[in-house]
């Protein structure tokens, strides 16, 4: 593995002699309770040149995150441990040993930071004006007067429309793109010569993370800052790292120039990392998963999947004219009706995938909630085996329940805590009367955990026990249970890491090809929408933007707002070279 | 314990299929864990037990269970104290003559010696005894204290008696009629953890239960339960007591358990409609919906096995409240009757005593009572802390 490992600072010689930043050696460890320790970062090493952009890489777990809080000095101090012999060198002083004044004088005005969620950074009963005067006025010593006109320069430098009326907006009334716009002017207002970005864009939708990724690139470049910029996405990387640092459980994987590590990668973790996401041009069979390359198995080649719906297949769901609104009160009397869906209409065939793409308050959820009646729709109907299911009566419904199933996005907050996974796979049999007793049940759940990958011992067990991707495996086989016809997955594999998605998504393929199900694929990540379904229907603000075949509409989209969704999806290191 | 927990919970039918399994640690078995590690939270609770294991031999009758009997001299001072100076002993005689009738009686548990001397009266003007039973004279159905007069006049040398029975000092002294105000504390914490406990799980119930309804429906039960919550605490504290104990006409201790438990919903109330109103739109409880799970399946299946955490912190806090509250009230003359004690109407007894600068009636009550809020609140803080590490801000890796 170690051989793997480049000289950081060799493709850029004369930077790499007065790098901005040098970490060596840095260890960190967290105490879990009196006598066990967990070390995240265990001892590594790199350097951030002047001017530059580096990016740092790794799944969840892998200490990305937290090597960017040691810089900064940001780690809780009750229950994290820097090893004293750690070196973060900044400016000829140790960050590592820097007492907290000084780092805090440091902090924001020469080294400052942008983080995942701009909801949550910025207070909401303060005005964005206000959060980003104080700054100015902490920092570089303005009068208010001087923090106002430099709020409103720096606001205009980062994009935002009418600086001088939306200085005076709360949070909640700019839009999440506008938000971290204002977030990234106040970590660039002190005109900082480091900016460490943890995550900026994951929150984002696809079109607006093009567009702060511009921002990002265009700022560093006007600037000539430094940033470290850390994402678990090597696409959104590549189109803007000079450097790319590859992390993994604590310790560098691979380091060096972004064009070394894109076009001839050395490790195979690395390979993996390249080879697991889907791409919009290949669709093999089965998508490669990460144990693959770590055991050597490489990337064979693997014959295309064909998708795409023909004419006379069976339609399993019909859906017409489906409506949803939300009724908020305004005045006393009043109502105001917000129109989440708007006359909706797609046939789901059987056997294959319907993916439902569109940026957050399309609808596409809103669409997946109605059908399994977790929402009462408001117009509309679904015909499922010649009956309406929206029409029906709460009882009659009951039947059909279990033939639509759903996974949700959130595998932390879709599986109850409390039970054992075995009561989580038993309970929908319970409730539906499958299996004629208890014995039968377990004999069932045992045979599902099996099917979607899961060990026996799984059964005993409670879901904090499992990851993410183990986790989803477990809603699937919940879902199972029932013997669905349909299954509606909503964004289920967006909050796994990249080589997890990967196996999630052979297994839900594996289903598809064995039983006979058909998916809506809900999603806002094209890329894995075009891998996994045969039909790909665009919403935007309710509506039905373009439905077509998914090679059809990713080739040749006919709406202007499909060409623009498609051309934001991040390229990668190929679109620049 | 831990695994026995653990083992009890586990909802597995024994399979044909023996699989090898460690059984897994749940969320309680790790709360477990996390409270065996807190030093303060494990001695309140051990203390909390002991005092339990006191009320529960105090209950069946293995300690003081001879509380009323006048073992010492009236007022006796407590033993490390030394014996009362001769001012003291004085005040014997006439005083140990006059409870004498009952002190005397061969009934093998005391029932006190606080005997009403006009109930025969009242019982007769109620007319429940009827007036003929006075057949043996009519002196006798006016003076209440015509028995223990002949007795004195018969010469019976009761005083003698009663007078070499009757230690000078106490472990802990003796109140007004020589009783043994240690005894009395431990029968006290029967009256008084029993009230608390009991009370705490009467608001409790109420306030899930209202909690639970209000917020996993929403809509009119809401408003209802909310309407309803309103007005009820919009009545002060203590002029609803008032009420209640007005309207149950009698004392006792189950009327004190009724005041309280009916009186001290509320706060349960809310926050176990905060807890179902932010947990029923959980992609979990969706989740259980999809499957079809019915409304109380979800709601008291799913969704209270995650709240109940809160129930249980909410439960130890009421307990706490509601032993002070018995005190209080037992001091205003609203708790419980006079033959029975509890270390609310031991205090009430001391504000009296102390005047006389006899005052250990009150450091024993006090003392108890003290201890047992002190440590029921430290027990009640770890729990938190067990239950709910997220509260402590642990910083994730």
């Amino acid at each position: 593995m170690n051989d793997a490992i480049r000289p950081a600072a060799a493709p850029v010689a004369s930077a790499a002699a007065d790098p901005l930043l040098r970490v060596r050696d840095l260890r960190v460890s967290f105490r879990l309770d009196r006598d066990n320790v967990f070390e995240a970062v265990k001892g590594i090493s790199f350097d951030v040149p002047r001017d530059s952009t580096v990016a740092l890489v790794g799944e969840s777990g892998s200490g990305k995150s937290v090597t960017s809080l040691a810089i900064l000095g940001l780690l809780p101090p009750e229950n994290s441990i820097v090893d004293p012999r750690s070196e973060i060198l900044y400016g000829g002083r140790n960050l590592a040993t820097l007492p907290g004044a000084e780092l805090r004088k440091l902090r924001g005005a020469e080294i400052s930071m942008i983080f995942q969620e701009p909801m949550t950074s910025l207070n909401p009963v303060f005005t964005v004006g206000y959060q980003l005067e104080e700054v100015l006025m902490l920092h570089m010593g303005m009068t208010g007067r001087q923090a106002r006109k430099r709020a409103v320069d720096v606001m205009r430098e980062v994009g935002i429309p009418e600086p001088e009326r939306r200085i005076d907006a709360y949070p909640s009334q700019l839009s999440g793109g506008q938000q971290q716009r204002v977030m990234i002017a106040m970590a660039i207002a002190c005109e900082p010569k480091m900016l460490i970005a943890d995550e900026p864009t994951t929150a984002l939708d696809v079109t607006i993370q093009k567009q702060i990724l511009d921002l990002i690139a265009d700022l560093q470049k006007r600037r000539q800052m430094s940033v470290l910029f850390i994402t678990h996405d090597l696409a959104v990387v590549g189109e803007i790292a000079d450097h790319v640092v590859v992390m993994r459980h604590g310790e560098i994987r691979e380091q060096g120039a972004a064009r070394a590590v894109f076009e001839t990668p050395q490790d195979s973790y690395t390979k993996a990392l390249l080879q697991c996401r889907p791409q919009l041009t290949r669709r093999p069979l089965r998508l490669p998963v990460i144990d693959d390359f770590i055991q050597g198995v490489g990337p064979q080649h693997v014959e295309e999947r064909p998708r795409g719906v023909a004419p006379d297949d069976p339609i399993v769901l019909d859906v017409r004219n489906l409506g949803k609104s939300f009724w908020s009160r305004e005045g006393i009397f009043g109502k105001r009706e917000f129109k989440a869906v708007k006359d909706v209409s797609f046939k789901l065939p059987k056997g294959k995938t319907l993916g439902l793409v569109g940026e957050s308050g399309s609808g596409k959820t809103t669409v997946g909630l109605t059908l399994m009646r977790l929402h009462e729709a408001t117009t509309g109907e679904a015909i499922f085996e010649g009956r309406d299911l929206l029409a029906m009566s709460p009882r009659e419904f009951m039947q059909y329940k279990r033939r639509i199933q759903i996974i949700f996005q959130n595998p932390y907050a879709s599986l109850n805590p409390r039970f054992t996974v075995g009561q989580i796979v038993t309970e929908p049999m319970q409730i539906h009367g499958i299996g004629s007793n208890a014995q039968a049940r377990t004999e069932m759940a045992f045979e599902l955990l099996a099917k979607v990958g899961l060990p026996e011992v799984s059964f005993y067990k409670y879901p904090h026990e499992f990851s993410g991707g183990q986790r989803q495996r477990i809603a699937i086989a919940r879902c199972l249970t029932m013997k669905p016809d349909i299954l509606i997955c909503d964004e289920s594999v967006s909050a796994l890491d990249v080589s997890v998605q990967a196996q999630v998504l052979n297994l839900l393929q594996d289903l598809q090809d064995e039983f006979g199900l058909s998916y809506i694929f809900i999603s806002h990540d094209l890329a894995v929408v075009k891998y996994i379904s045969d039909q790909v229907m665009v919403m935007n603000n309710g509506e039905i933007v373009e439905i077509a075949d998914s090679d059809e509409i990713y080739r040749n989209p006919l709406q202007p707002y499909t060409k623009r969704l498609l051309a934001s999806i991040p390229k990668g290191w190929q679109a620049r070279s | 314990m831990a695994t026995d927990l653990a083992t009890l919970r586990s909802p597995v039918p024994p399979v044909r299929r023996e699989i090898p399994h460690t059984v897994s640690p749940g969320l309680w078995t790790l709360g477990w864990r996390r409270l065996r590690s807190d030093r303060v939270g494990m001695v309140s609770l051990a203390i909390v037990a002991l005092f339990i294991l006191m009320m529960t031999l105090s209950g069946t009758g293995l300690v003081a269970r001879d509380w009323a009997r006048e073992v010492g001299v009236n007022y006796a001072p407590p033993s490390w104290a030394g014996a009362a100076p001769a001012g003291g002993l004085l005040a014997t005689p006439d005083t140990g003559v006059v409870t004498q009738g009952a002190a005397g009686a061969p009934a093998p548990e005391f029932k006190s010696s606080v005997v009403d001397p006009l109930a025969d009266v009242l019982a007769e003007l109620k007319g429940e005894k009827p007036a003929g039973g006075a057949s043996a004279g009519d002196e006798k159905s006016v003076d209440p204290l015509a028995d223990v007069m002949a007795d004195i006049r018969k010469g019976k040398p009761v005083a003698e008696a009663a007078a070499e029975e009757r230690r000078a000092t106490l472990p802990m002294g003796g109140d007004k009629w020589g009783r043994d105000v240690l005894k009395k504390t431990i029968k006290g914490s029967e009256t008084s953890i029993f009230v608390g406990l009991a009370s705490a799980f009467v608001a409790t119930f109420l306030g899930s239960l209202f909690g639970a309804l209000a917020g996993y429906y929403g809509r009119w039960v809401d408003d209802f339960f909310n309407w309803f919550y309103s007005v009820f605490s919009s009545i002060p504290d203590l002029l609803l007591i008032l009420a209640v104990a007005a309207v149950l006409q009698q004392k006792g201790t189950m009327t004190i358990v009724l005041i309280l438990g009916l009186t001290g919903w509320t706060g349960v109330f809310r926050l176990i409609r905060a807890e179902y109103l932010k947990h029923k739109s959980r992609e979990y409880v969706q989740a259980a919906d999809a499957i079809g799970a019915s409304n109380p399946r979800r709601m008291f299946m799913h969704i209270f096995p995650n709240v109940s955490h809160v129930v249980l912190v909410q439960l130890s806090i009421l307990v706490v409240a509601f032993i002070k509250a018995e005190v209080i009230l037992s001091f205003l003359g609203f708790g419980v009757p006079v033959d029975v004690v509890s270390w609310g109407s031991m205090l009430n007894e001391a504000q009296n005593e102390l005047i006389l600068g006899k005052w250990w009636q009150l450091v024993a009550a006090g003392t108890a009572m003290a201890i047992l809020v002190t440590a029921f609140s430290l027990f009640t803080d770890a729990l938190r802390d067990a239950l709910d590490p997220k509260l402590k801000g642990r910083a994730g890796a």
